[in-house]
């Protein structure tokens, strides 16, 4: 844990009179993996999207790899995104590509890389996201959705970045698929070494895979830190999520485990 | 700094960022390098490496049985990584041969006119059941669509033939004129406009602005997955979507084509008194006498085989919709490609049907 790669300061949203971010600072480290957790429409995914520029704060700041980020313009912002790789909560693969063309589009798009180099690189990265190599030249309305959800990150991991945004990976998932799932977000950050930001209700992936996590309620930051840090933390909307009965059986199989 | 490769002597030297953003131009030197006297590898200079780098170093490197010296171990895992990755040979696009695509093309062609004709009998069966039980028509969505297929063509519609007609009596008029015959005018735009233009005219333009509309949507439910949930709570898409949609237009499309031929007759009347010195009171004199009623219900009476074409195929093309946007937009496409056809056609086999039975 070294220097901050992503720093958010002072961030906030409102759509309307609704104000989903008051004022919200965050700092995420080089190689950690940061979940943001919170209950369902307490801006989570809001901030991922402002964070890759796909919808504007009202006010505040972002700094990726000690970079402003908002109001930079087109072409600025195309360099930023390529450093970034995002996975959607429904996987958002095109649906006219197959898995392969799917990963492979960034690479063609934005690499002067040949044709059969970039098809090996996608394969391996359908092969790194844990997808057998039938499922290749599948479309997407023929996968199941944890496949989908692992295209979706092979796709994410196409270009190399060196942020990695999830969203929801482990939603709609079987808890096999889920605890699958939860190893490989272990094994990219291993071998990758890759920062991720994960924003995930999923009290199991929070308590095995995540560093640090912060915890969003009421437009604020109610608290930051390992799990174990905020399962102490006296908040009642915290206590409650962490001590309703799905969080007590997470908390009690991660104490065992321990 | 971009990822860089050089021989000297018997020994390969690596440098550089082995990323995908510096290995831009690595690809075509490696392909250009002869490798084979070279024996051992310096790879002390590598700056960074990714996936796609330690790729490229496993495929273009590791297969010469090389020493390698000098990689870092945080780069030497990456590599042992993606080489253990099961990357199996199939990188390429699968290709079909030309007598394979022609039989999928012919059976797809065979399945879809077998799907068509079930999907046509269903609705009729339906149809039938509902004139049986009137309770059972579900008049909100009717009139739903009898608004947005129905009236909204109204301007459309109206322009176009209107603009027909001034087409007609414009390109008549020098025709006529040469041997005198001015007052027939009347006899072209009316015969043409009743019997073949308004009908067909407005067909076109509502399998274009309707037909697609149904397909679109019934399509994007498809998709959505809003028709599975509607079987499950119990109600049939077929009396709450098809039904509606075929009985409305049913009922719009005539209304639209009496309106049309109005407008059309209208549009030539002007022209024809601008251009040919016809009056408006010796045009209307003359349409009276010359135009018999049968030319008009001819015309009306297509309308409406013509308005279960369109709903029919509308509806038959987005229930084939399967997967996303991309197969929203194909059928689509097919369905007003295939309405349109399908609507001239029936044109074509009316016209031999009316002139055996001389109407």
């Amino acid at each position: 844990m070294s220097e901050a790669i992503l720093e958010i300061a002072d961030l906030c949203t409102s759509f309307g009179n609704a104000v989903i971010h008051d004022h919200i600072s965050l700092e995420i480290m080089r190689g950690e993996v940061f979940a943001i957790a919170g209950s369902s429409g307490c801006g989570k995914s809001t901030l991922l999207r402002e964070i890759m520029l796909l919808q504007k704060p009202v006010s505040g700041s972002i700094r990726v790899f000690g970079r402003e980020v908002l109001g930079l313009d087109d072409m600025e912002a195309l360099d930023f995104r390529k450093s970034c790789g995002m996975m959607f909560e429904r996987g958002a693969l095109f649906s006219s590509l197959n898995v392969l063309e799917n990963v492979a589009l960034p690479l063609h798009e934005h690499t002067a890389l040949g044709q059969d180099l970039i098809g090996e690189i996608a394969s391996i990265k359908i092969a790194l996201a844990g997808l057998p190599s039938s499922a290749k030249f599948k479309y997407p309305d023929e996968l199941s959705g944890g496949m989908r959800k692992r295209a979706a990150l092979a796709r994410a991991l196409a270009l190399d970045p060196a942020l990695l945004f999830l969203d929801e990976p482990t939603a709609g998932l079987d808890p096999l698929s889920a605890s699958g799932f939860d190893e490989l977000v272990l094994h990219l950050k291993r071998s990758l070494d890759l920062t991720m930001v994960i924003v995930t209700h999923d009290l199991d992936l929070l308590w095995h895979v995540a560093d640090r996590v912060a915890f969003l309620g009421d437009g604020h930051v109610l608290g930051v830190g390992t799990m174990m840090e905020l399962s102490k933390s006296s908040h009642p909307l915290i206590r409650e999520y962490f001590y309703g009965p799905r969080g007590r059986a997470a908390r009690e199989q991660a104490w065992k485990q321990k | 700094m971009q990822a860089k490769i050089g021989i000297v002597g018997s020994e390969i030297r690596l440098a550089g960022e082995w990323t995908i953003s510096g290995m831009a131009d690595l690809e075509g030197e490696l392909a250009e390098l002869s490798l084979s006297g070279a024996t051992s590898v310096m790879a002390q200079d590598i700056e960074a490496m990714d996936t796609a780098g330690a790729w490229l170093f496993h495929r273009a490197l590791q297969r010469h049985a090389l020493e390698i010296t000098g990689l870092k171990p945080e780069h030497t895992a990456l590599v042992e990584m993606v080489a253990a990755l099961d990357v199996a040979e199939n990188t390429e696009l699968q290709s079909r041969g030309t007598l394979e695509k022609l039989g999928m093309a012919g059976w797809r062609l065979l399945s879809q006119l077998e799907g068509m004709l079930s999907f046509i009998g269903e609705a009729a069966l339906a149809l039938m059941h509902t004139i049986a039980n009137p309770g059972r028509i579900r008049w909100k969505p009717i009139w739903h669509n009898l608004q947005h297929a129905g009236f909204d063509a109204l301007p459309i519609a109206g322009l176009l033939s209107f603009l027909m007609g001034i087409v007609i009596a414009y390109q008549g008029a020098e025709q006529l004129a040469r041997y005198g015959a001015n007052i027939f005018v009347v006899n072209l735009v009316g015969l043409s406009m009743l019997r073949e233009l308004g009908p067909l005219l407005t067909a076109i333009i509502v399998a274009g602005r309707s037909g697609s509309a149904f397909t679109a949507q019934i399509g994007t439910m498809q998709v959505t997955e809003e028709i599975d949930a509607m079987r499950t709570i119990g109600i049939s898409p077929m009396d709450q979507l098809i039904l509606p949609k075929i009985i409305a237009l049913l009922i719009a499309l005539p209304l639209l084509t009496v309106y049309a031929d109005i407008m059309g007759v209208l549009g030539g009347m002007i022209m024809a008194s601008l251009n040919l010195d016809v009056s408006y009171t010796d045009f209307i004199d003359r349409f009276g006498s010359s135009i018999r009623l049968s030319a008009f219900l001819v015309g009306v009476g297509k309308a409406p085989v013509f308005a279960a074409i369109i709903a029919v195929v509308g509806c038959f093309q987005g229930f084939q919709v399967t997967g996303g946007a991309d197969s929203v937009g194909r059928q689509t496409t097919k369905s007003v490609v295939q309405s349109i056809f399908l609507v001239i056609v029936a044109d074509a086999i009316f016209s031999v049907i009316f002139s055996l039975v001389q109407l």
